[in-house]
């Protein structure tokens, strides 16, 4: 169900990405000061804006979750968060490179976007352990969905915040792109799209790879229900308790004292 | 805070419950009153949270002290010690913020009793509220017999404003993250990882509103702005955790 369109949308994604990196390396003129070095504003930026998106989007996605109790919502937001952690840590990889190259550290706290990056990516790090330590699915999801709302509320608040606490130390030359010469905006622009269409295949394929793998995993549950239905006590079981906990390839034979507890067991749902 | 712990809980119970007619059944103040009154006793009989607090803030300056190989501190220096102090002793009341509730039946209970919800957002609140004022009574008179340089009497109308907002603040959202670690297998690594981040506007606003009051023999007064800051951040995080707390209360 999530694999449609998914061949059209990473043939658009190459497209935009091969154009992307054409018009930075071959179009976009040299900036006076920083030099070559400038042109990884066109992937940092980018990085940036969509994964802060990303975050504000699962938290939207969240807030449909707690709406509708879809789990559907709580697993799309999921991905958008996960991604946008991924897309986060290149952000600051990124960033961290140009700052190196232009102001000489690794690091500046003067850069107040870059350090409300940083505490927006450590609260966001901190989704996966919360969402995995909660056992009950439900709870899991729910929980969760709250995590997402109140870290998309805070992503705007934090930026705000830690601006003003930085006066403008560094003259804001790349702020916006309305004071971008042409070809510069043009370039920048052709690369945001690249890297959001990049976001969007590649969580749809996140999507579409775990939505198979546990359509996998329930229709081995289901053979192996079956097996041992046929069998009367047949080695294979199969226990609904807990399925995320259990890795694709484990659903195996069983120690045959719960083999013998469980096996011949009728499966809801399936006689 | 002071509306519920200086009354006899017994009488405010049953005097709100007569003197207001208007409200059938059980009304949310009557709700937050009971399990404030509920929580500060329980407080009061175990010494679980604000004797450890004010004991780390302590322990805490003894640290800086010989960390910072300092006699005394002031201007940025001071607040900073000072905030980062008080935020990590409010940490350790978070954790133990709904501690009792997950273990002992506490929410089970109060799930099955008729009463909204949101009470029980708006009683651990005001009772983090009340721990973090405890708390800061003892430790920042500390603070300044240990560690401040200049006296704090001129300071203490401004410290006083900046306090009350900022503790605001990190109730709110203590609240809210001590409800969502509670539930989690490794609560105790949880809610620091997840307070810290969520409290650093707070540190921002607070620590440069009280800054210039910690300066030299003149003090100035906080930045309207800061405090400003800290009580936008205040409202808006109380209205987030009002909207989501109640999705955490149901099982």
């Amino acid at each position: 169900m999530y694999g449609k369109g998914l061949r059209a949308l990473s043939i658009s994604t190459v497209v935009a990405m091969t154009a992307a990196l054409t018009l930075v390396f071959f179009y976009a003129p040299l900036e006076a000061e920083q030099g070559f070095l400038q042109k990884i504003f066109y992937v940092h930026v980018p990085l940036a804006i969509v994964s802060l998106c990303g975050f504000v989007l699962g938290g939207l996605l969240a807030i449909a979750h707690l709406r509708t109790r879809d789990p559907r919502w709580d697993f799309r937001s999921y991905v958008a968060i996960h991604m946008s952690l991924i897309f986060g840590l290149a952000t600051l990889i990124t960033g961290s490179i140009w700052a190196k190259g232009s102001w000489g550290h690794w690091w500046v706290w003067d850069e107040p976007t870059l350090v409300s990056f940083l505490i927006v990516f450590l609260l966001y790090a901190t989704y996966q352990p919360l969402r995995f330590a909660i056992e009950d699915p439900e709870r899991q999801a729910r929980y969760a969905s709250v995590f997402a709302v109140t870290a998309g509320a805070f992503v705007p608040l934090n930026f705000i915040a830690v601006r003003m606490s930085t006066a403008f130390l560094h003259p804001r030359v790349l702020g916006s792109t309305s004071n971008l010469p042409g070809p510069m905006a043009l370039t920048f622009l052709i690369s945001l799209i690249a890297i959001a269409l990049l976001y969007a295949t590649l969580c749809k394929y996140e999507l579409t790879a775990k939505h198979t793998r546990a359509q996998v995993r329930a229709l081995r549950r289901r053979l192996a229900g079956e097996e041992s239905g046929r069998a009367g006590e047949g080695g294979r079981t199969s226990r609904s308790a807990a399925p995320s906990a259990l890795p694709a390839g484990s659903v195996g034979p069983r120690p045959a004292g719960q083999a013998a507890r469980t096996a011949g067991y009728p499966i809801k749902g399936h006689t | 805070m002071s509306a519920a712990t200086d009354t006899s809980p017994a009488s405010a119970v049953a005097r709100d419950a007569g003197a207001h007619p208007r409200r059938e059944g059980t009304g949310l103040w009557t709700t937050v009153r009971a399990l404030l009154r509920k929580e500060l006793l329980v407080e009061l009989r175990t010494l679980e949270s604000v004797p450890g607090m004010s004991l780390f803030a302590l322990s805490t300056f003894v640290v800086f002290h010989f960390a910072l190989n300092r006699g005394s501190v002031e201007g940025d220096l001071a607040a900073g010690i000072l905030w980062v102090t008080l935020l990590f002793a409010a940490i350790l009341g978070v954790n133990r913020l709904f501690v009792a509730d997950a273990e002992q039946g506490g929410f089970d209970g109060f799930l099955l009793a008729p009463v909204d919800r949101s009470a029980m957002l708006f009683a651990k609140a005001l009772t983090l509220l009340a721990y973090l004022v405890v708390l800061e009574l003892i430790a920042v008179p500390a603070f300044s017999i240990l560690l401040l340089g200049p006296p704090i009497g001129p300071a203490l109308g401004g410290l006083v404003a900046t306090l009350a907002l900022a503790d605001i603040g990190v109730a709110v959202i203590g609240t809210l993250v001590g409800a969502l670690a509670v539930q989690t297998r490794a609560r105790d690594l949880l809610g620091p990882l997840l307070a810290l981040p969520l409290f650093v506007p707070i540190v921002i606003g607070a620590a440069r509103a009280t800054e210039p009051l910690l300066v030299g023999a003149h003090t100035g007064t906080p930045g309207a702005r800061w405090l400003a800051t800290l009580g936008v951040y205040d409202l808006l995080f109380g209205l987030i955790a009002y909207a989501l707390f109640d999705f955490l209360l149901e099982d």
